[in-house]
């Protein structure tokens, strides 16, 4: 190389992470050992029976999804469109993904225990209905992402459409006490003590734990993928 | 600001008035779908007046958003929008423009489509009119504003078409939500004070999401 000539030499490439992330691992035997817990060491609930532990499931991804992932997308987007910086995008991006397959859970889960004590799968519930909305607005913005080609305009139009999607939220969730609402009410996250058994109340939060470290587990590998991915991209723009 | 917004409005209202036909065929596409959705029920079994708000608010939703499509679709051809962004008017003045002339664009629907309803479905609908036509113009204020905002991105992204409605419809269920609750309620007689906690999200919406709009439109603006 002539010295009057620039070199360029390409950014060093981000730490590519190992092929197994123990992370998930230890988040998947905990949820493991939480249902261990569930089942057999804590008390049948008197009027549901055994159908209720499912609530261990359904309500944790339930906060996460509608608490965690969401509002984690939402202040990214918030801070991208201020910050511009390409890591928040990312952020948004992952929290948007895994917070799909929570709702997706809670989707899914639900219904299996409205079979049960409701006798329908699904019902017009609005707290369901709000669900699934949720779960077509991620839907959305997933799709969104896909559909435009450029970076920065991805990362721009995702960003409004993810601050959006939290303004929409408080008005479906209005919408829900208007109408008459089959759910049941929430137990925890409430005014007033929680009203739930001191073993259950223990076994809830555990499982809260668990599947929160899943969460942050599977919101760092979808988060590394997506950091490759743009090196990946960046390198061929450059040699093409 | 909003002198500069009329001007944009009138623009996009002009080349609608002169061709006429996104309007035309949103009508046409309005009562089309009244008529039809009459025969998709027993009509022995629901009366029509249960019918009427339920058809009116899904068939306005999909007119107005064959309006929206065309909003900054129009701006598509021989790169139009640029000479929009290089006129000297600020870009939320751009955005309460487009939003403007698709108001008049769904209002105008509205205005032939609740008759055609109240025709069709044999409303008694006696002082409730001017209540049912505040509750319009709530609603379609909601739906512009939102809708505005994702024709601007929709129209850049490879499925326009189909991004536009999935994009929009999620945002759509609390006001058509509010907006058939209430007029449910207007329809059936019923006094105005029980429509009103509806009419209360309705007017909330309104107000968050035309200010959240306008402050995100720039946003969607390559530069």
């Amino acid at each position: 190389m002539t010295s009057g000539q620039l070199s360029v030499s390409p950014p060093p490439p981000p730490p590519i992470p190992s092929q197994r992330d123990p992370l998930v691992g230890v988040a998947l035997l905990g949820i493991a050992a939480i249902y261990v817990r569930a089942l057999a060491f804590t008390p049948i609930e008197a009027r549901q029976g055994a159908a209720q532990k499912i609530m261990y499931i359904h309500a944790t991804s339930a906060f996460i999804a509608l608490y965690v992932a969401f509002v984690l997308m939402a202040i990214a987007s918030a801070l991208y469109l201020w910050l511009k910086d390409e890591k928040l995008d990312r952020v948004a991006e992952s929290a948007a993904e895994v917070g799909l397959c929570f709702t997706t859970v809670v989707l899914v889960t639900g219904p299996i225990w409205g079979k049960t004590i409701w006798g329908a799968w699904w019902t017009w519930d609005a707290r369901l209905t709000a669900t699934l909305f949720l779960w077509f607005i991620i839907l959305a913005y997933l799709l969104l992402r896909g559909a435009v080609e450029e970076r920065g305009r991805r990362a721009r139009y995702s960003a409004v459409l993810g601050i959006l999607a939290s303004f929409l939220v408080p008005f479906i969730h209005l919408s829900v006490y208007l109408f008459r609402t089959l759910h049941p009410m929430p137990i925890l996250l409430k005014p007033s003590s929680p009203s739930l058994p001191n073993e259950m109340l223990v076994t809830f939060l555990l499982s809260f734990a668990a599947f929160t470290l899943l969460f942050i587990a599977l919101l760092r590998l979808r988060y590394r993928i997506a950091t490759l991915r743009d090196y990946v991209a960046d390198r061929e723009q450059e040699r093409a | 600001m909003l002198a500069a917004a009329w001007l944009v409005a009138r623009k996009d209202l002009a080349i609608e008035f002169r061709t006429r036909t996104a309007f035309l065929s949103a009508l046409v596409f309005a009562l089309l779908g009244v008529t039809i959705f009459y025969f998709a029920w027993d009509a022995t079994a629901v009366a029509a007046a249960d019918l009427a708000p339920g058809v009116l608010w899904v068939i306005f939703t999909f007119a107005g958003l064959l309006g929206l499509q065309r909003s900054f679709g129009s701006e598509l051809a021989d790169r139009a929008v640029d000479g929009l962004l290089g006129a000297p008017i600020s870009r939320e003045a751009i955005y309460l423009g487009k939003a403007l002339a698709n108001l008049v664009f769904v209002m105008g629907i509205l205005v032939v489509t609740i008759p055609a309803v109240v025709l069709f479905y044999n409303l008694p609908l006696g002082a409730g009119i001017g209540a049912l036509a505040g509750i319009a113009a709530l609603a379609a204020v909601g739906l512009v504003a939102v809708g505005t905002l994702f024709s601007a991105m929709a129209v850049n992204t490879r499925m326009a078409e189909l991004l536009l409605p999935m994009l929009s419809l999620p945002f759509f269920v609390p006001v058509v939500m509010a907006a058939a609750q209430s007029s449910a309620r207007l329809m059936a007689g019923r006094p105005v004070a029980e429509a009103w906690p509806w009419l209360r999200i309705l007017v909330a919406f309104d107000i968050v999401f035309v200010t959240a709009c306008t402050l995100a439109f720039p946003f969607t603006l390559d530069e």
